[in-house]
C-alpha cells in the first residue's frame, strides 16, 4: 500500500512540471519578435501564403485556444509538421532518439565504471596522496570543454591510431557501438569527474556511519566491508547524483553528437536552429523536458527498490 | 572581485593582507596565483602578444607551434598564440557577467522567497522547476532561436535561466536562518523585514552561492566557448577560444594546433577557478557546490 501511495505521489509530483514544460515549449514560436513564418522562411513568400499557414497552423485563434490544442495532440503523440522538413515533427523526432539514448546509456555506464572505483578510492585512502591526484584529476576533468576532449580524442584515437571512426553511427549493432565508444568516452570525461566529486564526499559520509564501525567490530575484512556494505549505501547517491546531473549530461550529449557527426536529438536540435525551424525546435524542447521528468520521476522509484526506508519519509 | 572578497571573514581587516594570504590553503594560492596572471596577460594583451591577433600572413599559413609562432598558426597565417590572450579579454567578461549579474538577483530573490515563504516561495520554487526540468544548454539554444545568435543574446538567455540555481541555493539557506536566534532577536526588534532580510540574513546566506559561482564561472566559460563553437555565439573573426577551436575543427587533419591549444586556455582558466572555488568550499566551511 505504502508502495503504491509512494509511486503514486511521485507521479502528482510530476504533473505541475509537466504543465510548466508545455507552457514554455508553446509560447517558444509565440515570442519570436517579429514574424516567426516570415523569418522561418527567410522572407521569401508573400502575404496570401503566410496568412494561409497562419490558417492552417491556426495560429490566427487565442492564445488560450491554441494552447489547449497543442496539450490535446501533445497528448495524442502529435507535435505539429516541420515546415523546412516537410515531414511531421514526431517522426522526425523519434527517428534520432534511439542514437541519442544509446548514447545517455553508454555514456552513463562509462562514467559509473570511471567515478565509482575512483570515489571509493579517493574516499578509502582520504587525505592520501593518490586521493589528491584523484581530486586534481576531477577538477581538470571539470574544467575541460567537452567538444575539445572529443576532438583530442578524435585526434588521437580515430585520425593517428585509427581505432575508431571519427563520425556518423553505423549500421548494425556492433558498428553502433564501435562508433558510440568515443563519443560516450567524451561525455564520461566530464560526467565522470562531476561524480568523482560528489561521490567521495557521500562515500565519505558512509564510510563513517556507525553500522560500517559495527562491520569493523565484527571483523569483517575491509574489502567485505567495501562491497557489502559501503557500495550498498552509495547507490543512492550515484543514482540521486545521476539524475541531478542529467541535465548536464544531456547538455553534453547535444555538443558531443555535433561534435561527432551523430544523428541524434542534439545535431538535429542545433541544425534546426540553423534553419529557424520552429515547430521542430519546440518538438525537440519538449522531448528534452519530458526526458528529464521521466530520469527524475526512475531515480525517485529507484530508491524505493533499494532502500525502503524512503517509503517512510 | 569584490563580491569574493565580501563574503571573506572580516579578519582580513585586523590583520594584513599578506598574513590573509599565508592562511589561505594551497588549493586557492594556485587558483589565485594562475587567475591573476591570465587576468594580467588579458589586461596587458596588446602589450605582450607578438603579433596583432587579425593580422593575416599568407607566408606563414598552418605554421605548426615554433619559436615565433609559440601556438603556431592558423589558415590565415594569423598567430594563435596572440589570438589566445585576446580571447581572454571576450571569455573572462562574458564568464564574470554571465556569472556575478545572476547571482545578484538571484540570491535575492532566493533570500527573500526563503524568508516570507508563501505564495511567492511557491510561484518562484514552481518556476525554478520548470527550468530546471530542460537541460540548461538545450533551453538557451531555444532561446537563442528565438532572439537570434550573437553575444547579446547569450546575456540574455542566461539572464532569464542562470539565476535559478542561485536562488534555490540562498533559499534553501534562508529557511534555515529564518529560524535562529539572531533573526528573532531583530524581528522582536520591530525591524523592518527588508533589513532583517538584506542586512541580517543576507550576509549568512551568500556563503555557498559564493563557492559555487566559481565553478559556475567555469561552467559559464564552457557554456558561451561552447555556444559559439556551435556557431551560435560570438562569430569569427573574433578571437573567442570556442570559436577558435570550431575554426580548427575544419582543419584537424591539416593543423591539430589550431583546435587543441585555445583549448588548453579554457582548460588553464577552469582549472584555477575550480581550484579557488575549492578553497574557499574549504574555507567558508562549506561542502563542495559543483554540482548541487
Amino acid at each position: 500500500m505504502q508502495i503504491l501511495r509512494y509511486i503514486i505521489e511521485r507521479f502528482f509530483h510530476a504533473i505541475p512540471v509537466l504543465i510548466g514544460v508545455t507552457i514554455v515549449v508553446f509560447m517558444t514560436i509565440h515570442l519570436v519578435p517579429g514574424d516567426p513564418i516570415r523569418i522561418m522562411m527567410h522572407g521569401r513568400i508573400d502575404d496570401s501564403e503566410v496568412a494561409k499557414i497562419y490558417q492552417d497552423l491556426g495560429m490566427n485563434r487565442p492564445l488560450v485556444v491554441q494552447y489547449f490544442d497543442f496539450v490535446r495532440h501533445a497528448l495524442a503523440g502529435d507535435l505539429g509538421m516541420s515546415l523546412i522538413q516537410k515531414a511531421p515533427v514526431t517522426s522526425l523526432v523519434l527517428e534520432k532518439l534511439w542514437p541519442t539514448l544509446m548514447l545517455l546509456g553508454f555514456s552513463t555506464v562509462l562514467s559509473i565504471l570511471i567515478a565509482v572505483p575512483l570515489s571509493l578510492v579517493a574516499a578509502f585512502y582520504r587525505n592520501s596522496w593518490g586521493d589528491a591526484v584523484i581530486r586534481l584529476g576531477s577538477i581538470v576533468g571539470f574544467a575541460m570543454p567537452s567538444y575539445w576532449i572529443g576532438l583530442l580524442l578524435m585526434l588521437c584515437f580515430g585520425l593517428w591510431l585509427g581505432w575508431f571512426p571519427i563520425s556518423g553511427i553505423g549500421t548494425t549493432p556492433l558498428e553502433k557501438l564501435h562508433h558510440l565508444f568515443m563519443p560516450s568516452l567524451t561525455i564520461a570525461m566530464f560526467l565522470g569527474p562531476i561524480l568523482v566529486q560528489s561521490l567521495r564526499s557521500s562515500m565519505l559520509d558512509v564510510m563513517t556511519s556507525e553500522h560500517i564501525e559495527v562491520a569493523r567490530a565484527k571483523g569483517l575484512s575491509e574489502w567485505r566491508i567495501l562491497t557489502k556494505h559501503v557500495l550498498r549505501n552509495a547507490l543512492i547517491p550515484v543514482i540521486t547524483v545521476l539524475a541531478v546531473n542529467i541535465s548536464w549530461l544531456l547538455s553534453g550529449a547535444v555538443i558531443v553528437e555535433y561534435v561527432f557527426g551523430l544523428p541524434g536529438l542534439g545535431s538535429l536540435l542545433v541544425r534546426s536552429v540553423g534553419y529557424r525551424d520552429y515547430p521542430l525546435i519546440q518538438g525537440l524542447a519538449f522531448v528534452f523536458g519530458v526526458l528529464i521528468v521521466i530520469v527524475n520521476l526512475l531515480a525517485d522509484l529507484s530508491y524505493m527498490l533499494i532502500d525502503r526506508r524512503v517509503l517512510k519519509g | 572581485m569584490t563580491v569574493l572578497e565580501a563574503g571573506l571573514d572580516t579578519r582580513r581587516r585586523r590583520s594584513g593582507l599578506l598574513r590573509e594570504i599565508a592562511s589561505w590553503s594551497p588549493s586557492l594560492k594556485v587558483g589565485v596565483t594562475i587567475m591573476t596572471v591570465i587576468v594580467l596577460s588579458a589586461i596587458f594583451a596588446p602589450w605582450i602578444a607578438p603579433f596583432d591577433p587579425n593580422e593575416q600572413d599568407f607566408n606563414a599559413i598552418l605554421m605548426p607551434p615554433n619559436l615565433t609562432h609559440l601556438f603556431g598558426t592558423d589558415v590565415l597565417g594569423r598567430d594563435i598564440f596572440s589570438r589566445v590572450l585576446f580571447g581572454a579579454r571576450i571569455d573572462l567578461v562574458i564568464g564574470f557577467i554571465t556569472t556575478y549579474v545572476p547571482m545578484t538577483y538571484g540570491v535575492i530573490l532566493g533570500a527573500y522567497a526563503g524568508y516570507v515563504g508563501g505564495v511567492f516561495d511557491s510561484a518562484l520554487m514552481r518556476i525554478i522547476d520548470v527550468a530546471m526540468a530542460f537541460p540548461f544548454l538545450v533551453l538557451i539554444i531555444v532561446i537563442l532561436a528565438i532572439l537570434g545568435p550573437g553575444v547579446q543574446n547569450i546575456y540574455i538567455s542566461v539572464f532569464i535561466l542562470a539565476w535559478t540555481m542561485y536562488a534555490r541555493l540562498a533559499r534553501a539557506e534562508m529557511m534555515v536562518e529564518r529560524t535562529k536566534d539572531y533573526i528573532t532577536a531583530a524581528q522582536i526588534l520591530g525591524f523592518p523585514r527588508r533589513r532583517i532580510i538584506f542586512r541580517h540574513g543576507l550576509p549568512n546566506v551568500i556563503n555557498s552561492s559564493i563557492v559555487f559561482s566559481a565553478s559556475d564561472f567555469v561552467l559559464n566559460i564552457l557554456l558561451v566557448s561552447g555556444l559559439s563553437f556551435l556557431g551560435l555565439g560570438i562569430q569569427p573573426p573574433n578571437p573567442e577560444w570556442g570559436a577558435m577551436i570550431a575554426e580548427g575543427r575544419d582543419f584537424i587533419r591539416q593543423a591539430w594546433w589550431m583546435a587543441t591549444l585555445p583549448g588548453l586556455a579554457i582548460v588553464v582558466t577552469g582549472v584555477a577557478l575550480a581550484l579557488i572555488g575549492d578553497g574557499l568550499a574549504q574555507r567558508l566551511g562549506e561542502r563542495h557546490h559543483t554540482t548541487v
